[in-house]
């Protein structure tokens, strides 16, 4: 049997492989706004509260993605209203705010030992325990995420480039600004089975980091990011069955290999325009001055 | 209020606006007529901007009236105006090429559809072709001087097709020539029918070029021809310090009234400094002041 073959003869790893594309280029698309934003710190933070939402919801026996869904939403709104307080830097918030959060999950964990195993998945992701319930939740919310993102598609791009502008210009900032929340906190929730909550960040963070490299549209830079994280999703599956490490880990390694790529190539490549340019790099800087000729 | 008349576009009715805190402007009685061409000067922090906001419903807290075309501003955009930011205050290193910049200002013409038709594409290419910036569409923003710039974001702010041009400080941080140019392009423009209003800081390279100045420091104090309202009594109260007016071959001149006292000052305080750290003499001599280049950005 081949190497692709051999694992798509099981149903988990179907399932699986399926879910972390998904989650791949969902993670992808959604990252280029979170880092434009300078939002990736957000994402790491979020992905922490989210896991208290987890626990608490487990400890009530409320749904996973119910308990988890929400208390990502209102942690999101949260930081978003703590930060605007001028007094509280983003980061500051951000930091109060998730790691209170995570800490409750903690403390409820401590005291009820018991089911310690199953929040070793949420930590770490466990892409072989991937239901069919899972992959619903995923595919739903890549839908939804993507047909937000093409729908205010031009309102987003105008809140980031510029969002003390954009309200002049009629973006509704508030209400952008309260869906960008939902989506992030519902891309975080989704993706917890496949990456866990300490590698979430990462795969927000790299795929749009390296996309930003090979491009200077904007446009450009959504799909690329997209590709690159269904890209890694997709190998890093079949690297973790065949070299027998963790879903989560082989798919960040992957971008992260992908990205020392980027900027190895990117960098040589602008090495080698610059030195048949002509002119030294030290003159370059100048070249505002000689404009409009 | 200019000569051409025109009919009232903006009119400001003993409106007081600011933030959270206390008030930025008091009590501003003002009026802007359809096609005139007006610098809104004072120090910083004395409302320029404040004033320029209000008129887009940017300034949250507002009592009195400010209206567009007859209809109260209130929180929130008004329609026909295209705004310009300070360059300054761009992400330059933001992935957006010049066209997707562009295509911004007129995003609620289809708010649902993530790309751009092709009429709405032509309409970019002839507008930066009336703008003398032709053919830079696909370049990305970081790669055009300053002047191609300034004209990128007056391309965003006009693509709506708007009856009222508001520049927040178009000539700050830009180099000499690239400031004549945008000058320039603003008359141009101001001749074909814009309406034109700008806040700036520099008295004697723009505002004494405007045919219309509104001096601002917390109230409206002077407006009118700066030929006729640059003068020692207006910008000492709109400065809140000395300042001689120079007046030769039609020209205004402002300049400082007391520079040597100034310089005597720095002096007094650079041998204070040398003297209180004497061990370290040699270092201060070698420390050679920068000049006030006009760097690229």
């Amino acid at each position: 049997m081949s190497l692709v073959s051999e694992p798509l003869a099981f149903e988990f790893f179907r399932q699986g492989l399926i879910a972390s594309l998904l989650v791949g280029a969902l993670c992808g698309m959604l990252g280029v706004y979170i880092v434009l934003r300078r939002m990736s710190y957000i994402g790491h933070g979020l992905s922490h509260a989210v896991f208290g939402g987890a626990v608490v919801g487990y400890v009530a026996s409320i749904n996973f993605y119910v308990a988890a869904g929400v208390w990502g939403f209102v942690s999101a709104l949260l930081i978003n209203a703590t930060a605007r307080r001028r007094r509280i830097g983003a980061d500051a918030a951000i930091g109060i705010v998730t790691t209170a959060s995570f800490a409750i999950g903690v403390a409820l964990i401590s005291r009820t030992r018991s089911f310690t195993r199953n929040f070793e998945a949420a930590l770490f992701g466990n892409i072989l325990g991937v239901t069919l319930v899972d992959l619903a939740v995923v595919a739903a919310v890549t839908l939804g995420v993507a047909l937000f993102i093409v729908l205010f598609y031009k309102r987003l791009l105008f809140m980031t480039f510029d969002p003390e502008v954009a309200p002049i210009y009629g973006v509704n900032v508030g209400l952008v600004d309260t869906l960008f929340a939902l989506a992030m906190a519902a891309t975080i929730v989704a993706s917890i089975n496949v990456v866990g909550v300490t590698l979430i960040a990462a795969t927000l963070v790299i795929p749009a980091t390296t996309a930003r490299l090979l491009t200077d549209s904007f446009g450009r830079m959504i799909v690329l990011s997209s590709v690159i994280g269904l890209v890694a999703g997709g190998v890093g599956m079949f690297a973790s069955y065949w070299l027998d490490i963790s879903s989560g880990a082989t798919i960040v390694l992957l971008e992260a290999a992908g990205f020392v790529l980027a900027l190895l190539a990117t960098t040589v490549l602008r090495r080698g325009a610059r030195w048949a340019e002509g002119p030294p790099p030290t003159l370059a800087r100048d070249r505002p001055m000689d404009d409009l000729a | 209020m200019t000569e051409i008349a025109g009919r009232e576009l903006v009119r400001f009715d003993r409106a007081t606006l600011g933030y959270d805190g206390a008030p930025v402007l008091l009590d501003v009685d003002l009026t802007i007529d359809e096609g005139s061409f007006v610098g809104i000067v004072g120090p910083s922090g004395a409302g320029k901007t404040t004033l320029l906001r209000a008129i887009v419903g940017g300034v949250p807290r507002v009592s009195g009236r400010v209206s567009v075309r007859g209809r109260l501003v209130r929180d929130g955009p008004t329609a026909g105006v295209g705004w310009v930011p300070q360059l300054e205050t761009v992400d330059w290193n933001f992935p957006a090429t010049v066209r997707e910049v562009v295509l911004m200002g007129n995003w609620s013409g289809r708010p649902w559809r993530a790309w751009a038709t092709a009429a709405e594409r032509q309409a970019v290419d002839r507008l930066l072709d009336r703008l003398g910036i032709a053919g830079l569409g696909r370049r990305h923003i970081r790669e055009l001087s300053g002047g191609q710039q300034q004209r990128v974001f007056l391309a965003r702010a006009m693509i709506g097709e708007p009856a009222l041009l508001l520049l927040d400080e178009p000539t700050s941080g830009v180099d000499l020539k690239t400031r004549d140019d945008i000058l320039h392009l603003l008359a141009d423009l101001n001749r074909e029918g814009m309406t034109i209003v700008l806040t700036t800081h520099e008295l004697n390279t723009v505002a004494a070029h405007l045919p219309w100045v509104v001096c601002v420091n917390r109230y409206v104090i002077a407006e009118g021809d700066p030929d006729e309202i640059f003068t020692a009594a207006v910008l000492g109260r709109t400065y809140g310090a000395e300042l001689r007016v120079v007046r030769q071959d039609g020209v205004v001149l402002v300049a400082d009234a007391a520079p040597h006292r100034l310089r005597e000052a720095i002096r007094h305080r650079h041998e204070d400094f040398e003297h209180a750290h004497h061990e370290h003499a040699d270092a201060a001599h070698d420390h050679t002041p920068n000049g006030v280049g006009e760097g690229p950005r």
